[in-house]
């Protein structure tokens, strides 16, 4: 394993060019940043084109846009004559990750995901070995948890320290100590735990990870015949455990999986399509179930429980 | 029922399936209880943090607000702040402080509407019938009015001049022949905009805006004012006193509204000297 952490990428490099092996990278940084550049140019060039910040804002001073999950804590909490616009604004926004994968919220927007990967960064070069063992399902009973405490105390408590909205909220309208919070997901990812906060405890995460699960985009496999099994998707994958149902396309009980990464855990980062040197990730819809030209017809309708 | 050694492995499997679960469940558990029991203080407001106008009640606000920050956006004055972690106000909610930076009451009223969820009332229309806060004139030892200087700033600047805060007068009794016009706050009509705090002239502001929670009292609700009843019955919901009999020598009245002893007749005037009056009355006498 050792010796493909040192040439991790470098496969994927010669096949595709320095460019090619982190097109996705890119593409994802730029998103992130690209909207964060959008809340602050009002503050802060006078150039109002977003304004408020992901738990709710206003695009181009007509679309309301709502983050569903601070949308079901008010539910939650006992606030329940909501007005129309956060209504139309968690719709809008729960429409959208619908259609293009609920953890591209993690992946392309959530500012938190930049302090997480550069964590991820470090740690493989410093070589950190060693990880506190959590269950990835804890974020569903952090998920549960945020609405059973807006519900105990009616009021958002978990977005009193919500490290999500609070690193957004504070680069945008300031921090406070909301700094110790962030620096503190990062020396946990780097020091405590491999992908801990994003792949094991936010709650966020797992929201939009269910979401997710029934999403419209998603990442394939359809050339999984030429995988040779280097194993490095693997190892850049934040939830590599969504991988081999979609890679090796084998079902439980046998038959052919879908070649979609049909488990709402995959965040469309494409960080396997860009490690890839053999191009067997690629963007697609859930359907159809197998890859191109080896579609076996009787396995399309239940493509959905494959994962 | 499982059997031999399949079934070994499988409870073993089990086990450690049960016991991550408890240890993941307690250690949410934890976590949920460090959030709540913080949640607790946070519920209650500084002092001297102000909520937008047509703010919910502190808690109900706490349970609407999304901390989105579209009131702060949509202020034109650039008041409200939302709050950062460490300070007093629970993190990401507006407010503003009326010593630095007051409301200043735009009859549009734009922080309302921007809010996408209700935490701030959209049926408040004037803003006028906004109730922010209470202005309360804290510090009477201070206030260089109640000293007799007439400095009467906070009911200038008044925003509902001559109603929420009136100037009363009050004999100067340092001095024995000034005035002393003192500022009183009206809760009907005070907004708690707190532009009278803004612009108190000391140091230290001696008008201040009080949650309302901290600055009114209130009756007991079984507690009724007898001249209020009486003006709403038309007459005394009680049997009325007698009118006090006085003894007093003929031709003399007693005035209970201020005027006092009063004589009806003018006495004779008196002349001469009092050993003739003397003699009088003897005669008199005889």
């Amino acid at each position: 394993m050792s010796a493909v952490i040192e040439k991790l990428g470098h496969d994927a490099i010669a096949a595709k060019g320095r460019l090619g092996a982190h097109k996705w990278l890119i593409l994802r940084r730029m998103s992130q940043l690209a909207i964060l550049a959008l809340f602050m140019a009002g503050p802060v060039g006078g150039v109002w084109i977003l304004k408020g910040n992901l738990s709710s804002s206003l695009f181009a001073d007509t679309v309301p846009m709502t983050d569903p999950l601070a949308f079901m804590q008010l539910i939650a909490a006992g606030h329940l004559g909501v007005a129309s616009t956060a209504v139309t604004g968690a719709a809008l926004i729960l429409a959208f990750y619908l259609l293009v994968g609920g953890r591209v919220y993690c992946a392309w927007v959530c500012p938190v995901n930049i302090v997480t990967d550069t964590a991820h960064w470090l740690r493989r070069r410093l070589a950190i070995k060693g990880s506190a063992r959590i269950a990835r399902e804890a974020r569903y009973w952090m998920l549960g948890l945020v609405l059973i405490l807006a519900l105990a105390t009616g009021t958002l408590a978990y977005e009193l320290v919500n490290p999500v909205s609070m690193l957004h909220r504070g680069l945008i309208f300031g921090m406070g100590f909301g700094w110790a919070i962030i620096a503190g997901v990062f020396l946990f990812d780097l020091f405590i735990m491999k992908h801990g906060w994003c792949g094991h405890l936010c709650p966020m995460g797992a929201f939009y990870g269910l979401v997710g699960a029934a999403s419209l985009v998603r990442v394939r496999a359809d050339n999984r015949a030429a995988c040779d099994d280097c194993m490095e998707c693997y190892e850049v994958c934040p939830e590599p455990q969504v991988i081999p149902p979609a890679l090796k396309g084998e079902r439980r009980g046998g038959g052919e999986a879908s070649a979609a990464i049909l488990s709402g855990a995959c965040t469309n980062c494409a960080r396997c399509v860009d490690i890839c040197p053999h191009d067997v990730f690629n963007f697609g819809l859930r359907f159809p179930a197998a890859p191109a030209g080896r579609r076996q017809p009787q396995l399309i309708g239940t493509a959905r429980h494959g994962a | 029922m499982p059997t031999g050694k399949h079934a070994k492995g499988k409870t073993v499997s089990r086990r450690r399936v049960l016991s991550d679960a408890a240890k993941t469940a307690c250690g949410v558990a934890l976590f949920g209880l460090a959030v709540g029991l913080y949640a607790r203080p946070s519920r209650s407001l500084p002092a001297d943090a102000v909520r937008p106008p047509g703010a919910l009640p502190e808690k109900d606000f706490l349970g609407a607000c999304v901390r989105c920050g579209l009131c702060v956006r949509d202020c034109p004055y650039d008041i409200l702040k939302l709050a950062e972690l460490g300070e007093g106000v629970a993190t990401g909610t507006p407010y503003f402080t009326a010593r630095s930076g007051p409301c200043e009451m735009c009859t549009d009223i734009p922080c309302v509407p921007a809010c996408p969820t209700g935490a701030l009332d959209h049926t408040l229309t004037d803003i006028t019938k906004a109730r922010m806060g209470l202005a309360v004139l804290i510090d009477q030892e201070s206030c260089i009015a109640f000293q007799g200087l007439r400095c009467e700033v906070c009911f200038n600047v008044c925003p509902v001049r001559g109603k929420a805060i009136k100037l009363e007068y009050r004999p100067n009794k340092r001095s024995g022949k000034h005035a002393v016009f003192p500022p009183v706050v009206y809760s009907d009509d005070c907004t708690g905009c707190g532009l009278c705090e803004k612009a108190c002239i000391l140091e230290e502001a001696a008008i201040k805006v009080m949650p309302i929670r901290l600055a009114k009292g209130e009756l007991g609700r079984h507690y009724r004012l007898g001249w209020e009843q009486k003006q709403k019955a038309g007459d005394a919901l009680v049997t009325p006193d007698p009118e006090h009999k006085y003894n007093l020598p003929e031709g003399l009245r007693y005035d209970h509204s201020g005027r006092g002893l009063i004589a009806d007749e003018p006495a004779a005037p008196r002349t001469g000297s009092a050993l003739d009056t003397l003699r009088k009355g003897i005669r008199e006498a005889r």
